[in-house]
């Protein structure tokens, strides 16, 4: 018997391995395209000078100005306010959004169901740091500028991530509360907040822990908390200033992170 | 049934924290950051009261934005920040790779997984914005440290999402493979990858999504993009065009969303 | 006690899934429903509580008209109809006295409710309820913390809270295994004689259904096919309700000892715990 009377097994019909050919060749054409655009202005001698330039600043880092730690705590507290305050405001503000726009509990869904969704995705875009730039020229500079613009960033994310876990509620609950003759308030505090209770409370404290972060940089654009001691060491290039903020920073985010993950733990 | 006086008339829900006084510690604590935390908000409010027309003006700017009279500058910034997002997501991804599998407990020997841990935590704690000002400072300004920034960004997301669907693996699946006297890269290819491919494309086009936002956020600290645009447009108070430049993000990011869930779906 | 004229319901997909449906239920009656999938059966329950809207044909629960019912008259009538589901339908995060107690929101305030201030008689019967269901130590305990028929105890429970003249009851033991189902069955009938309750019980168990009910009830296409004695379920009429099959395994033997009219069992208590 020879070769070719076994029958052949390919993972693929030839159709659907040049395909897979095809889009793989499209997304690296695609990759040299915006390569190209990209790097049209590249100065390519800084960039072969970066690592020279990178050890540079490193060794102007080292050590950090333990004693600069002093001027940072007032700062640090801002920034936790930043964080907390306006992920408290985004809750307050999300959640009645994520109810308008869940598809079971909307009170319209031609009308205002994609009124909401728009809200969430215009308030998801926009980076932080951008409703802060905005805010601080309306508002002026400041911790209130930096605690509005958490809370506008932080509205679409809480509402997104609870309409979900609203439209996927177990519906077999609320028709037995309905059943017992509830009012709709009475069936949205015993039907629907217990099942949604839990994603709630994770979402909330997920985004605080995103927010702490996001407020460290805040700062630099004059809203407020450390960001703001990070810029002016930055300005007169006070390197070992600048890698003690890092270091606050960097301390600060992981304990964040810690504080999240347990609270998570201990709701779910 | 009848004797209905036999039983307690009165009921109190159990409360969710048994301990009163841990209970009350926690109220108590979280009332009094509360306090100290508004009370330490220091607001001009005469410059808030100032602001209050500049908002309106942006408020205006947003139902007439102006996309004409700086159109180059948009352009340019759009670009900037679409060939980023595009490079930077590749590059991205493809490091996150090797830097995901080195971090999965269940595959790399220790020290290795150690470093790749660490790497991760450093790239997820930094803001862009602050990966960003370094890059600045060792590449120049312009578009590559942008690209630069978004790719280190890139790696800790990616990273530490992958290793953690490696570690979640169901395990019988790769011990089988081993069982055939696999080498480590084919347990890779045949054991692992089946298994994680799904969702890492999912993440791929979330990352890609990330990255477009974030690119408008990088130029502000002149690491290219949309962002330098908007920060000269906020600087010189034209709200019209801002607006008309938070609205180009908003729809890109808009047609992005809805054609990656149609991708996801396309590619499953 | 419960009338049904003409009652249709088609769904917007075009289904007709109840196709002038004609019923009379006295007080005291347990009737079993039995149909195959998709006969209608769910529906039926549905548009007699309204939370499915029928299409055409009226429901009469003593002399009260059921379809026409807007707010607050609705809800009044449904807290007289007790509703007991397949799944238990429990809200899994509150307590189980919550549950029980849950079966009063249509007779207080919204506040009241939402304090968990309920009437001391209230919450008397309550704990009565669940005396006469066996679950009386479960009172704090949290609904996912129990077994399924402790859930369907609790489910039964909510709807006596609600002191109802009528009971709807959906596949009370599709999710349960042979000997929980026989008890939950009794239990059923128990209570609606104690209270004498005009009850339609959903079932899919054929030999379940003829053990424990008064009367039957077969449902095809939305349609009526047999209304009569448990004892009149012979294989031709089986065949008219479900089609072609070999029955004469699947209907119960008259020398079961559960053939018996309805009798208070002390054993209906036995492996609670």
């Amino acid at each position: 018997m020879s070769d070719a009377a076994l029958p052949q097994w390919r993972r693929r019909t030839t159709r659907a391995e040049l395909g897979r050919w095809f889009g793989w060749l499209a997304l690296v054409a695609l990759f040299v395209f915006c390569w190209e655009i990209m790097t049209q202005d590249t100065i390519w001698a800084f960039v072969t000078d970066a690592p020279t330039q990178g050890a540079d600043i490193v060794g102007r880092m080292l050590p950090p100005r333990w004693s600069y730690l002093n001027a940072l705590w007032g700062p640090l507290w801002d920034t936790l306010n930043i964080a907390t305050l306006g992920t408290l405001a985004a809750i307050v503000l999300g959640v009645p959004v994520a109810f308008l726009a869940a598809r079971n509990t909307t009170p319209s869904v031609t009308f205002i169901r994609p009124l909401a969704l728009l809200l969430i995705v215009a308030s998801r875009s926009i980076n932080a740091i951008i409703w802060a730039l905005l805010l601080v020229s309306i508002l002026g500079p400041g911790v209130l500028a930096g605690i509005i613009a958490i809370a506008l960033r932080s509205i679409g994310f809480v509402a997104k991530l609870l309409y979900e876990a609203i439209e996927e509620i177990d519906h077999s609950q609320v028709e037995a509360v309905l059943a017992t003759g509830a009012s709709p308030a009475q069936v949205m505090d015993y039907a629907i907040v217990p099942q949604i209770l839990p994603a709630f409370a994770g979402i909330s404290v997920f985004r605080w822990d995103i927010n702490i972060r996001e407020s460290t940089v805040l700062g630099l654009v004059g809203a407020g908390g450390i960001g703001l001691q990070l810029e002016a060491s930055l300005n007169v290039l006070a390197w070992p200033q600048v890698s003690l903020i890092l270091v606050v920073i960097l301390a600060t985010v992981v304990v964040s992170e810690w504080v999240s993950a347990r609270v998570r733990h201990a709701v779910i | 049934m009848s004797e209905a006086a036999a039983y307690p008339s009165t009921w109190r829900r159990p409360p969710a924290i048994e301990r009163p006084l841990l209970r009350w510690g926690l109220v108590a604590g979280a009332v009094l950051y509360l306090v100290l935390a508004v009370g330490s908000l220091e607001v001009n409010w005469l410059r808030v009261y100032e602001g209050l027309e500049r908002g309106w003006r942006f408020v205006a700017g947003f139902l007439h934005p102006n996309f004409t009279d700086r159109w180059e500058d948009i352009a340019i910034g759009m670009q900037e920040s679409l060939t980023m997002t595009v490079t930077s997501t590749a590059v991205g991804i493809l490091l996150s790779i090797p830097v995901g599998i080195g971090a999965a407990r269940n595959l790399a020997p220790a020290p290795v997984y150690y470093v790749c841990r660490a790497f991760i935590a450093v790239a997820r704690s930094f803001q862009e914005i602050i990966v960003a000002i370094l890059f600045v400072a060792m590449v120049g300004f312009g578009p590559f440290a942008g690209f630069l920034t978004l790719s280190f960004a890139t790696i800790g997301f990616m990273g530490k999402l992958l290793a953690e669907d490696i570690e979640d693996i169901d395990e019988a699946q790769a011990e089988a493979i081993r069982a055939t006297g696999a080498s480590w890269l084919q347990l890779i290819n045949y054991g692992i990858q089946p298994q994680v491919m799904p969702r890492l494309i999912g993440l791929s086009l979330y990352r890609l999504d990330i990255n477009f936002r974030e690119s408008a956020v990088v130029g502000i600290v002149g690491a290219g993009g949309i962002g330098a645009t908007l920060n000269t447009a906020l600087d010189r108070y034209e709200y019209d065009s801002a607006a008309a430049i938070l609205i180009l993000i908003i729809v890109i990011v808009m047609i992005a969303e809805y054609s990656s869930s149609y991708l996801r779906k396309f590619l499953q | 006690m419960l009338r049904l004229q003409g009652l249709t319901k088609r769904y917007p997909t075009g289904d007709l899934a109840l196709n002038g449906v004609d019923l009379e239920v006295p007080a005291g009656q347990v009737v079993g429903l039995i149909g195959p999938s998709g006969a209608g059966k769910s529906t039926l329950i549905r548009c007699i509580n309204r939370l499915v809207e029928p299409t055409a044909g009226s429901v009469f629960l003593k002399d009260e008209e059921l379809t026409r019912l807007r707010g607050a008259a609705l809800r009044r009538s449904r807290r007289r109809m007790g509703m007991i589901f397949q799944e238990y339908a429990l809200v899994e995060r509150l307590t189980v006295m919550e549950n029980v107690l849950s079966g009063r929101l249509g007779y207080v305030g919204f506040w009241r409710s939402y304090l968990r201030r309920f009437p001391p008689a209230d919450i008397a019967r309550a704990f009565g309820t669940l005396d006469r269901v066996g679950l009386r130590e479960f009172v704090d305990k949290r609904a996912d913390a129990l077994s399924g028929g402790q859930r369907q105890r609790v489910g039964i429970a909510r709807a006596l809270q609600q002191e109802p003249d009528l009971l709807l009851v959906d596949e009370p033991t599709a999710s349960l295994d042979p000997k929980t189902s026989r008890q939950i069955m009794r239990l059923l009938r128990e209570v609606c004689a104690e209270r004498s309750l005009a009850t339609i019980i959903n079932i899919h168990d054929v030999a379940l259904a003829q053990m424990f009910v008064q009367r039957i009830v077969g449902l095809r296409q939305g349609v009526v096919v047999y209304d009569g004695a448990p004892e009149g379920l012979t294989p031709e009429v089986l065949t008219r309700i479900y089609g072609e099959e070999d029955w004469t395994r699947s209907i119960r033997r008259d020398d079961d000892d559960e053939a018996s009219p309805p009798v208070i069992e002390e054993a209906c208590l036995e492996g609670l715990t």
